[in-house]
Formats: structure tokens, C-alpha cells, sequence
């Protein structure tokens, strides 16, 4: 039995349903573009909005999309990828049915591994498919509602973990997300932004008493938008089932959504009956066939995944294995690492870095690392000056949040900041010889004139050519002003 | 001179293009025809008059130019309502769809715009195409210029109307189950089912995906070739059409029909099919004989079995296909009912008519888990055998022969509390839908002052025989120069 104990009397099961919104142009049945945000219903037509009439055309590199992701994780293909109409009513879903894969997903009977401090596991995908997104509803302040359709058609990707489960922890539920996020960033299948909700997790959890066969009722958990979240979601979930049944009472089948403010999981949507979806084969479409070379071509094409770069990393560049982890997370950290690495010739100080100064900042400003603006050439330049000497460690981490604002080359940072006179001797020999030379002005602004005190910096910078570090003249004036007039 | 009105899709565009008459002459000629008989037999939704003489003016101002003109430059037509038009309603006979302008043309309407055809108007349906008689329309019935007290069939009777009173030269219907070539027979006239997948389906607003096909209907066998000429092809906008190779509207007319193999499948001769209109097809089958083509009775022993299979996978398909209409985005919205739910019904409720509910009904329960297997699965098996059936049959015969529908026009009223009998009207075209093959409706003989039609069935793609055996007998004949005469 695979789930493992995390209560004492209970044992937890988690299962997971991934969607990941593909990156391909266009969208999965039509033209349109697929992109993220913009004004709402600017990005749909005829066949995405559902119109009578209007016919699915399917989007070929979407299905080479879900191939690649399929063979990533470990998934046999399916010789023929066959499209079916899930039908159910929401504003949301213009056609009335979702056209989605049913008995046939492209992938099957996968795989991927993960490592908690728990251990190394092996978490099985029953299913990887493809299908397309909805629109979004949203709610006006006027109490009406308002459909955006600008992501209905979006090529949407579903991956299902095995049951009976794999995952017993919040830990491997989080690490699992790490993980297949890490996959299908690097082989450039999602952007796996998960607060653009391009990349959405459900989890779904029961627990059982340990020992018992029959495993408990499972609740879904949707609206988690970050791996914290995934993490904090989870152990809450496990914690609350585990209260009710201590307290006698039974777990509901139920959706519930995380409020990341409250920290809980709050009751969505109740579901003791099994939803009619009414499957059968989408007759607007003919089966596409998956043949081998179509196969191989791609499995060739396929980069080097997460876990081999992180092998690779550890025995290349010297990094530890939690370093290791941390570049690998997405193919744009690898490949920010290893062209900063190369260029300065110093790895370690290179991921000490990126996990430290560069991590904080990209947290901090909720960017990712391929929107970051000092990049991989700046970092390198940045560490070849500490190596050098040039300047102190203290003085790179100034010059590294600038270079991370503006995007201005560390060198011209550090240059200008050396160069600034913030010396108290030389400033205060500055300041007395334009005492010196307004002594009328320099009366005024000690009787209390603050408007002088602009005229005073300017005076001192036109003396220095603007050399003067500006906040230190600003704190010998007023310390000189404190001390009254000479 | 010759009226205008009947002349033949060939004559007319000859005429213009010989400068004989102006385009916008043929359409007034026909605008002025639409407004004598319209009142009796109500075929057209919609008359597109501005439009149409918008068109027809582009014509003869591309002549004055000196250019080429297309195959179909200044025949005036009608569509079905089912197909889509920019900017013109496109109601599908629905209430739903009420005042419904598509922001598009279906890929058929901008190919008949491109042959220069100048389109009239809208063709009164049954609704979405769920019927064999036009009765289901929620804008009141079509009748048959034949007698007006008839139906013209369904559900393309407006279509099949429209041409048999001469308001227009041709038209086109749409086929799931018969519905272009039973109204054709009903109304004496050529109506045409091509393969599925020879014409785009893209705007044809979709009944049952994978029985709905768009075709011609027409005076003559020629003037049917030369329409579908006109819409035929592979279309990057449907998935499931093909490229196929070209249909050629002038292969038709060429040679003879010495040596084709007739078979007669005798399940369509037997039963249920009335006296007069077995007799009609079998001196049918004797005149193509008698030029040169052979015959033999031959057996389709599972195609009996069409008209409960369509029943079940037609319904399903049309219940997923009318999720669409529900309020939010088009079409009718009823204020009736409180939230998305109770919109959604409301406007359901009071937008669909009777027949369509119980369409939408019968295929929600085919496709219910635990009922899926028993009903839509072993249907669609059902539909591989008769597939089977008709493959076998070609390989001994290039074209098989029945009637078109087992009777001619029946009363208005006669089968509305009767719709087991009105569904028996389509057993004979039902075959034709199940395996994706051609057929043809033509004019055979007259009983009780009705048309009589006969149906020529072929192999995938192979229009051009079934149009031949169809063009053979056509001029051999003169069932389809009669012309009804259209009480005021």
C-alpha cells in the first residue's frame, strides 16, 4: 500500500488532476489567438464562441503538444487521438459541451518520480489528454454576471494521477506539482504560470483509518494558486477530514476552494451524485492517427529533462543537490544558470546567487525568472567584479537590486556608485566653502526657510559636477543646520 | 418571348452572359413571381429583395466590364434556412433563432456568391431540419404548388417549393434522413444528397453531424450537376470534408448509359410502398434498361433497420448539437426563469417547438450512462452493418433504384398525430444517410395529379453515375417538364 501515514490513526490519499493551458499560437479549434488577459471577447470567433454553424478544426500542434508531454512522463501514445463531446449547461461553455478525450487519451499508464524527506516515490499518471479551456465568468459589482471568451478554445491539456493514489503528504502533493511543472516548462509545453491559472491543480483527498481497505470519501480542492498554496491546501484538508471523523462525523464528496486569506478550504459545490456528462465520439471531427515516426520525431526533439539536468548540474558544476533542485525547477532556470555559470566561470557563487539575492527579488516582485530584467549576462558580470575585488559583496547586493530594477549593466551601476563622493570629510570641506559663499542664504535656511535647502544641494553638486552621493549632502546639511549657525 | 420564370439555371446564365437579358431583368422577373405565388404557398422565410437585386446588379456590371462571368452569374436561388447568411436571418425555422443574423456566410452561400448566383431569399423548414413535412416550422407550413392542400415534404420543402412554383431557378436543401430528396419527389422536382463529406458543412447550422449534408435541388438533372458543381469541395473549415476528386457537372451529360448495372433492392419494393409509386419506379427500371443499362433484383437486408437506428443516433447528436441555444450569448432569452439554470430553461422552453423537444429528449436518454451501450453504441453498429450492406451491393451494381418516399404528397394535418407514419415517409432515403453514399430524387410519373420520384442511390463519390443514370432517364422521359399549376 502506497499512502503513507501522516496522522497516527489515519492514512492519507492524494490524487491529482492537472490542466495546463498549451502553448501553441492559436487556439485548439480556431484561429484565434491564445494568449493570456487582454480586454475580455476580443480574442474569439464564430467557432469559439459556439455559433450556429460554426465547426472545430483541430490544431495539430496541440496534439503534438500533448504527445511530447505524454512521452516526458513515461506515457505509452495512443495510435489514434479521437475527440469526444462532454455535455453539460454553464455560461462558460458556449457549445453546451466541452469537446475533450474520454476513453481514448493520447497518453497512458506514465509516470514521474519524486523525493520528500520522506523519500523518493514513484507517483503513476493513468491519463494525459487533450482538450479545449472555458470561458471565464465574472461577476459585476452591479450583481449581473459577464462571460469573457477570450479563453474558450484555449488548448487545455489534462493529466490524472493513477489510483488508488500514490501521494500521501502535502509534501509529495507539492513536490509532485514541483515536479510536472518543472517537465512542462522545459519541454516547453505550458509557461506554468500558476496565479495566471495557465497551469491549474486539483487535488483530491480522502483518508482513511489505518488498516481499513476501503478508502474514505475524497473532496476536491480547487483555487490553489501557488505550490504554497498547494501545500497549505492540502495539510488543511487532510487536518479537517481527520477532525471530522475523530469527531464522529463523515467526510462529504464535495468541491471545495482554498481562501488563501482565511487559510481553509471553504465548501464549493456538493457532488454525492456522479455528474452526467453523456460522452460520445465528437462527429465533427475525424480521428487523427498517431503513427510511429510522427512519435519518434517527437521523442527526438525532446530536450533534457529535469531530472537528467539536475544530475547533470550536481556533476558539472559542482552544485549540491537542493542547488540542483532549485535550477531545475523550470528550463528557464537551467538555462539562466548555466549561460551566467559560463560566462563568469563560477558556479557556485553563481547558484548561491540565484537562490539567494535572485530568488528573494523575483519573489518579492511576483516576476518570473524570463521576466526578470538583469539577466544571465548581468549576474556574470556582477560576480566577475566581486571575484575581482572591484567591489565588496555589501556593495553588489546595492548594485544587483538596481541592476534588478532598471536592467542597467551592473558595471555602469557599480561605476557610478564608486565614483560618488560620500566621503563626510571631502563633502563637509564642500559644504564650507558654499557656507563661504551664501552665507545670507545659509542664515535663512537655519532661521527655518526649507526652500533654501533645495538651492544648498544644488550648489554642492554644481561644485562636485554632481559627484556628491546626494543622501550623504542631505544628512551633513542637517546635521550642520542641528548644530546652528557658526 | 420565353418567360423567364422556368427557364433553366443553364439558359439563364447564357442569357446573360449573351447580353440577352440583364440579371437584374431575371431577378425582377422572378422578385414578381415570388410576390404572385407566395401568398398560396408560403415556401420563403425571408425575400431578400434589396440584396438580391444588390447582386444582380454587380453582374451585369461586371459584364458591362467586359469580364468573365461565373457559372451561375445572375440565377436566382433560395437557401434553406439552415444555411447560413451574413448579415440575413437565419432562423432554422426555429422561434429560438428568431431575428438570428450570422456574422458569416456558410462556406456554400460565399461559394454561390462567387459563381455570381443571386440569392432571393430563405426557404421555409421544419425546424433545425426535424421533419418530413415542413409542418414543423415554427413560421406556419409550406404548401405543395402541386395542390395546395399537400405538404411538399421535409424538411427542405420550402427549398423543393420554391423551385416546382419557379420563384426561383434552383436551390439548395439539406439531407439527414431524406430531406432534400423526399420534398424533391413530392414536389416533382431533382434534388440531389451528395456524399457526405463532398460539401462543406461549415454555417450549415448542424442538425445531426454526421448525417447532415448540403445539396442541390433543381428543375433538371443538369441544372442539380451544375450547382453542386458550384458548392462541391474540400473546405479547410470542415474537418470532415474531403478531397475528393472533382465532381465535373459536364461528365454528366456525356455518353451513354450502356452497360450500367441497376441493382433493385427489393426491400424497397414491398410493403409500405404505395401501388403506384412501385409501379412508376419499376417502368422507371425498365426504360433505363431499355437504353442499354441492365437490371436485377438485389437485397439489403439490414437496411430495414435505418429508420430505428436513425432514431437514435440522429436524436443524439441533435441534443448535444441544441445545447448551444440557451440563452446567454443568442438567439431568444425568456426573462422567466431566475439564474443561469432557470434562464436557460425559460428561454429552451419557449423557444423550441414540440417535435424538436422530443428529438432533444429521445437523444439525451440514447446517450445516458447505463443506456448508451443498449441504444447509441449498438446503433452505431447497426450503422457499420448497413455500411456493409450497401458495399456489397456495389460491387455487383453501380447504382441502386427505389422509390423516394413510399406515397406522394399526403394532406396537411394527415400525419401530425401520427408520427410513426410521418417517419415511415423517409424509410427509403434513411439507407443513404446511414452509409454517407449519394442519392438523387428525379421526377418518374404523376398519381392523383402528384409527382412521383425516383431514387438513383451510388457509391462514395461517385455522383457522376448516379447523375448520368439520373440525366439518361431524365431525357428519355418528360416527367420533368411538367409544371404545376399554382392556384392564386
Amino acid at each position: 500500500m502506497p499512502a503513507i501515514q501522516t496522522e497516527t490513526q489515519y492514512v492519507s490519499s492524494i490524487g491529482m488532476e492537472v490542466h495546463a493551458e498549451l502553448l501553441t499560437e492559436s487556439k485548439m479549434f480556431c484561429g484565434c489567438r491564445n494568449a493570456f488577459g487582454g480586454e475580455p471577447n476580443t480574442r474569439c470567433c464564430p467557432v469559439c464562441l459556439g455559433l450556429p454553424g460554426s465547426l472545430p478544426v483541430a490544431n495539430r500542434l496541440a496534439v503534438e503538444l500533448v504527445i511530447r508531454a505524454a512521452l516526458a512522463l513515461h506515457c505509452s501514445i495512443s495510435p489514434i487521438a479521437e475527440f469526444d463531446r462532454k455535455n453539460y449547461f454553464y455560461p462558460d461553455l458556449p457549445k453546451g459541451y466541452q469537446i475533450s478525450q474520454y476513453d481514448q487519451p493520447i497518453g497512458s499508464g506514465g509516470w514521474l518520480d519524486i523525493e520528500t524527506e520522506a523519500g523518493p516515490r514513484r507517483v503513476h499518471i493513468r491519463r494525459v489528454h487533450l482538450e479545449e479551456d472555458t470561458g471565464k465568468l465574472m461577476h459585476l459589482p452591479t450583481g449581473d454576471s459577464a462571460v469573457d471568451y477570450n479563453r474558450s478554445g484555449v488548448p487545455l491539456m489534462e493529466i490524472v494521477t493513477e489510483f488508488p493514489p500514490d501521494m500521501g503528504s502535502a509534501d509529495e502533493a507539492r513536490a509532485y506539482l514541483v515536479k510536472l511543472r518543472a517537465i512542462l516548462t522545459c519541454i516547453g509545453v505550458s509557461d506554468g504560470k500558476m496565479e495566471q491559472g495557465s497551469l491549474r491543480c486539483e487535488p483530491n483527498i480522502s483518508v482513511r483509518p489505518t488498516g481499513a481497505s476501503a478508502f474514505g470519501t475524497k473532496t476536491e480542492i480547487k483555487n490553489l494558486n501557488s505550490f504554497r498554496a498547494v501545500h497549505r491546501g492540502v495539510q488543511h484538508e487532510l487536518t479537517r477530514q481527520v477532525a471530522l471523523l475523530r469527531r464522529g462525523e463523515r467526510v462529504a464528496q464535495e468541491t471545495r476552494g482554498w481562501n488563501e486569506a482565511r487559510g481553509e478550504t471553504v465548501l464549493q459545490r456538493v457532488k454525492e451524485v456522479e455528474q452526467e456528462y453523456r460522452y460520445f465520439p465528437e462527429p465533427d471531427l475525424l480521428p487523427l492517427h498517431i503513427d510511429d515516426a510522427w512519435v519518434a520525431s517527437i521523442r527526438a526533439g525532446l530536450p533534457e529533462l529535469p531530472d537528467a539536468a539536475r544530475l547533470r548540474l550536481v556533476d558539472q558544476y559542482g552544485v549540491s543537490a537542493a542547488e540542483a533542485d532549485l535550477l531545475t525547477q523550470t528550463a528557464a532556470w537551467t538555462a539562466y544558470f548555466e549561460r551566467a555559470a559560463g560566462l563568469c566561470g563560477n558556479a557556485r557563487a553563481t547558484a548561491n546567487w540565484m537562490m539567494g539575492e535572485l530568488a528573494r527579488l523575483l519573489n518579492a516582485a511576483n516576476l518570473e525568472i524570463d521576466q526578470c530584467k538583469a539577466g544571465p549576462e548581468a549576474l556574470a558580470e556582477l560576480l566577475a567584479m566581486v571575484e575581482s575585488g572591484k567591489i565588496s559583496g555589501k556593495m553588489a547586493k546595492g548594485v544587483w537590486e538596481a541592476a534588478f530594477e532598471t536592467g542597467e549593466a551592473p558595471a555602469a551601476i557599480a561605476a557610478r556608485q564608486g565614483e560618488q563622493i560620500s566621503d563626510a570629510g571631502a563633502l563637509g570641506a564642500v559644504l564650507n566653502s558654499v557656507i563661504a559663499a551664501q552665507p545670507d542664504v545659509w542664515q535663512a535656511l537655519c532661521a527655518g526657510d526649507e526652500k533654501k535647502l533645495t538651492f544648498m544641494v544644488g550648489q554642492i553638486m554644481k561644485q562636485t559636477r554632481g559627484k556628491a552621493n546626494p543622501g550623504e549632502v542631505n544628512r551633513l546639511l542637517r546635521e550642520r543646520m542641528a548644530g546652528g549657525a557658526q | 418571348m420565353e418567360p423567364l420564370t422556368y427557364r433553366s439555371l443553364r439558359a439563364l446564365r447564357d442569357a446573360v452572359c449573351s447580353g440577352e437579358v440583364s440579371a437584374r431583368e431575371i431577378t425582377r422577373a422572378h422578385l414578381d413571381r415570388i410576390a404572385e405565388v407566395e401568398p398560396a404557398i408560403s415556401a420563403l422565410l425571408a425575400v431578400t429583395t434589396d440584396g438580391a437585386l444588390a447582386q444582380a446588379d454587380a453582374v451585369d456590371a461586371a459584364r458591362s466590364r467586359g469580364e468573365e462571368l461565373g457559372p451561375l452569374a445572375g440565377v436566382p436561388i433560395a437557401l434553406k434556412d439552415v444555411i447560413s447568411t451574413r448579415g440575413v436571418a437565419t432562423t432554422c425555422g426555429s422561434r429560438i433563432l428568431a431575428g438570428w443574423k450570422p456574422p458569416y456566410d456558410a462556406t456554400v452561400t460565399a461559394r454561390l456568391r462567387e459563381a455570381g448566383a443571386v440569392m432571393l431569399g430563405k426557404a421555409n423548414c421544419d425546424e433545425f431540419a426535424m421533419g418530413s413535412s415542413t409542418e414543423n416550422s415554427a413560421y406556419g407550413p409550406t404548401r405543395n404548388p402541386w395542390n395546395l392542400d399537400r405538404v411538399p415534404g421535409g424538411s427542405s420543402g420550402g427549398s423543393a417549393a420554391a423551385v416546382a412554383a419557379g420563384e426561383v431557378a434552383g436551390s439548395l436543401g439539406s439531407d439527414t434522413g431524406g430531406s432534400i430528396r423526399q420534398p424533391a419527389a413530392l414536389c416533382g422536382i431533382v434534388g440531389l444528397k451528395p456524399t457526405y463529406g463532398r460539401v462543406s458543412r461549415f454555417g450549415l447550422v448542424a442538425y445531426a453531424s454526421s448525417l447532415d449534408q448540403i445539396g442541390p435541388m433543381a428543375r433538371s438533372v443538369e441544372d442539380a450537376a451544375l450547382l453542386l458543381e458550384a458548392i462541391c469541395g474540400v473546405d479547410l473549415l470542415d474537418a470532415t470534408s474531403v478531397d475528393a476528386p472533382p465532381f465535373s457537372a459536364e461528365a454528366v451529360k456525356r455518353g451513354d448509359i450502356r452497360g450500367l448495372r441497376v441493382g433493385v433492392p427489393r426491400e424497397f419494393m414491398g410493403d409500405g410502398i404505395d401501388g403506384a409509386v412501385a409501379a412508376a419506379v419499376r417502368a422507371a427500371v425498365e426504360a433505363l434498361c431499355s437504353m442499354g443499362a441492365t437490371a436485377e433484383e438485389c437485397s439489403l437486408p439490414t437496411a430495414r433497420h435505418s429508420l430505428a437506428t436513425y432514431y437514435i443516433l440522429a436524436p443524439a447528436e441533435a441534443s448535444s448539437n441544441l445545447a448551444r441555444y440557451d440563452g446567454v450569448r443568442f438567439g431568444l432569452r425568456s426573462e422567466g426563469g431566475s439564474g443561469h439554470a432557470g434562464m436557460t430553461e425559460a428561454s429552451r422552453e419557449a423557444g423550441f417547438g414540440a417535435e424538436t423537444k422530443q428529438r432533444i429528449l429521445v437523444g439525451t436518454y440514447a446517450l445516458s450512462a447505463g443506456y448508451y451501450d443498449a441504444y447509441y453504441l449498438r446503433a452505431q453498429k447497426v450503422r457499420t452493418l448497413i455500411r456493409r450492406d450497401f458495399d456489397a451491393a456495389f460491387e455487383r451494381f453501380d447504382v441502386l433504384v427505389t422509390p423516394t418516399s413510399p406515397t406522394v404528397a399526403f394532406g396537411i394535418g394527415e400525419k401530425s398525430d401520427d408520427p410513426l407514419a410521418m417517419k415511415l415517409a423517409d424509410v427509403c432515403t434513411l439507407p443513404a444517410n446511414m452509409a454517407g453514399i449519394p442519392g438523387v430524387s428525379i421526377p418518374c410519373g404523376m398519381d392523383q395529379g402528384l409527382p412521383i420520384g425516383l431514387q438513383i442511390m451510388g457509391r462514395s463519390f461517385d455522383e457522376e453515375n448516379v447523375l448520368r443514370a439520373a440525366y439518361a432517364y431524365e431525357q428519355a422521359t418528360r416527367w420533368h417538364t411538367h409544371r404545376p399549376e399554382v392556384a392564386r
